[in-house]
């Protein structure tokens, strides 16, 4: 993108693709996780949450996925509720903390399940299923079980399984925090790539301030617990981002907006706790 | 290095050969030693030469116990899936009929069965019902068990993708609940066959020509010890065939994916 389509992009903003206003959770039991959240997600955006550990960012992650119910406030999807989700324009994937597959059925099988459940034909959906394994440098491992991969493996399985229905919006949920660093930045450029071809609207979590730097359009910051988002930095950097971005003196500018803001996070979340 | 598949085989079936061999060499030298008469303990040879020679009395018993073993432990697989499945459908059905089949399973089957026998009119059904009485519990129990262990994060998962009722049955709920419900296809198969004898004692020698019980209790009047012993190892054997029946189907069904089923790494 270059800057007269950014400037024109800030006159003219895109549509809401996600706005959750006053989103809360508490536990049954009374764990506090998540003080009322306001938040507005625009097509297009690569929004990232960072926070310290059992901070609320996977309740929060889960809440904008429709997986759980807030105990206050609501969460549209384009302007409307949860039943609208799925038609089309509406798709939305998540991809889970942990690989969360089905151990009796192969790879190939477990990233056919979204299409399976919308009982596509199996025609349409085999080629589909092959080019998300490749994006995710699994071709090849579709007869394998689980069982037989490792805990990276497993996670991009989870990925190629959240992106064969090729959504809109993807929510992911520390998707790449069990990689080594190598897969971890290919993946991340391969997500970036993907992203911009597609225009996919992402909301991630993170506990990497790099990754969340490379990565984002806007970096959220929680508190500790209970949840509730102390900090905004825009990372205003172009894209495409390579390599030298991640050298670059302003990425370190960010991260260290982004240390800061973490450090101070934690802090008052512990005083409040 | 010998393939340590075949090596667990092999050490799987030498090791109880020998302990059985061993026993059985003991049992014999001590019989002859000490001139046991063949009315009190018989020698393993005695019960095997009694086994070929009596082959045309056991071998139709061995049939009839394991048609009444076969036929309940199908009655209790089918109604105790059936029950399991209505359990998990509704937490109140659970909470309603949990106890009465508890209930079914304290209460010792000598106790039921006269009462069976004489409400239902035909002997060889009245059996089968005493005998699925006692092997329908651990399917229910294990079923239910497995129909609830499923992994929340795919069940999540299948709500996100809007997966009908039908859907999360077939593809979540079932395939979770196998390896419960084979653990439960094992001991009830064995209960079965515990259930079919226990039936025949009660229901006794009166009239009704019946299966290796039946058999015990005539060599028991008629002291024939040898052919009780004969009868004996039948309705072991009967069991230990039914138990590896429900091992190979249960490795059949779950080698591929499930962890009991795996050769462990060494
Ligand atoms: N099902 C639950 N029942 C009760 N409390 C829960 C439940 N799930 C999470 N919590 C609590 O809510 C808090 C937030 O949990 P959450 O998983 O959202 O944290 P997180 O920010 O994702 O942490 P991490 O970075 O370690 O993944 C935690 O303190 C946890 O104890
Ligand atoms: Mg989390």
């Amino acid at each position: 993108m270059n800057l007269a389509e950014q400037a024109q992009r800030s006159v003219a903003p895109s549509p809401a693709v996600l706005t959750a206003r006053g989103a809360a959770k508490t536990y049954p039991g009374g764990v506090r996780a998540l003080e009322p959240v306001d938040l507005e997600v625009r097509e297009g955006e690569f929004v990232t949450l960072i926070g310290p550990s059992g901070c609320g960012k996977s309740t929060l992650l889960r809440i904008l996925a429709g997986l759980a119910a807030p105990s206050g406030g609501e969460i549209r999807w384009w302007g409307g509720g949860a039943d609208r989700l799925g038609e089309p324009g509406r798709h939305l994937s998540f991809v889970f903390q942990d690989p969360t597959l089905m151990p009796w059925a192969s790879v190939a099988a477990n990233v056919r399940l979204p299409l399976d459940l919308a009982r596509r034909a199996r025609g349409e959906s085999d080629p589909r299923v092959a080019a998300a394994l490749g994006l995710v440098g699994l071709g090849g491992f579709e007869s394998s079980y689980p069982r037989q991969l490792s805990g990276g493996m497993q996670m991009r399985v989870s990925i190629a399984r959240a992106l064969v229905t090729d959504p809109d919006l993807l929510l992911m949920d520390e998707p790449f925090g069990a990689l080594d660093e190598i897969t971890r930045a290919r993946l991340d450029a391969d997500l970036l790539a993907l992203w911009s071809r597609r225009r996919l609207t992402v909301v991630f979590v993170t506990h990497s301030i790099y990754e969340a730097v490379f990565l984002s359009t806007r970096v959220l910051v929680l508190s500790a617990r209970p949840g509730r988002i102390v900090g905004e930095v825009a990372i205003d950097a172009p894209f495409p981002r390579g390599d030298a971005f991640r050298v670059s003196t302003g990425f370190a500018g960010f991260c260290q907006r982004l240390s800061d803001l973490l450090a101070q996070a934690s802090a008052t979340g512990a005083v409040g706790a | 290095m010998t393939d340590p598949r075949r090596l667990d085989l092999a050490l799987r079936v030498a090791m109880p050969a020998v302990i059985a061999a061993a026993a059985l060499a003991a049992w014999e030298a001590l019989v002859r030693l000490y001139e046991v008469p063949a009315y009190l303990v018989p020698a393993p040879s005695e019960v095997a030469r009694t086994l070929v020679a009596d082959w045309s009395i056991l071998g139709p018993s061995l049939v009839v116990t394991l048609r009444t073993t076969l036929a309940a432990f199908a009655v209790a697989v089918v109604l105790g899936t059936l029950t399991a499945f209505l359990f998990v459908q509704s937490r109140w059905i659970e909470l309603a009929l949990f106890p009465y089949a508890v209930l079914l399973q304290v209460t010792p089957i000598v106790a039921i069965a006269p009462l069976v026998i004489i409400w239902v009119k035909d002997i060889q059904t009245a059996l089968v019902v005493c005998a699925a009485i006692v092997a329908i519990f651990p399917v229910i129990s294990n079923t239910t068990l497995g129909l609830r262990s499923v992994d929340p994060g795919l069940a999540a998962l299948f709500r996100m993708y809007r997966a009908s009722r039908l859907q999360q049955l077939v593809r979540l709920r079932i395939p979770s609940a196998a390896p419960y419900f084979f653990g439960g296809l094992r001991i009830a198969s064995g209960l079965a066959l515990i259930g079919a004898v226990v039936a025949e004692f009660v229901a006794g020698t009166g009239g009704h020509a019946g299966g290796l019980a039946y058999q015990i209790l005539q060599a028991g009047y008629q002291l024939n010890i040898p052919r009780l012993f004969a009868a004996l190892l039948l309705v072991t054997l009967a069991g230990i065939a039914l138990f590896a029946a429900m091992v190979g189907i249960s490795k059949l069904a779950l080698a591929h994916w499930h962890e009991s089923e795996l050769v462990a790494e060494r």
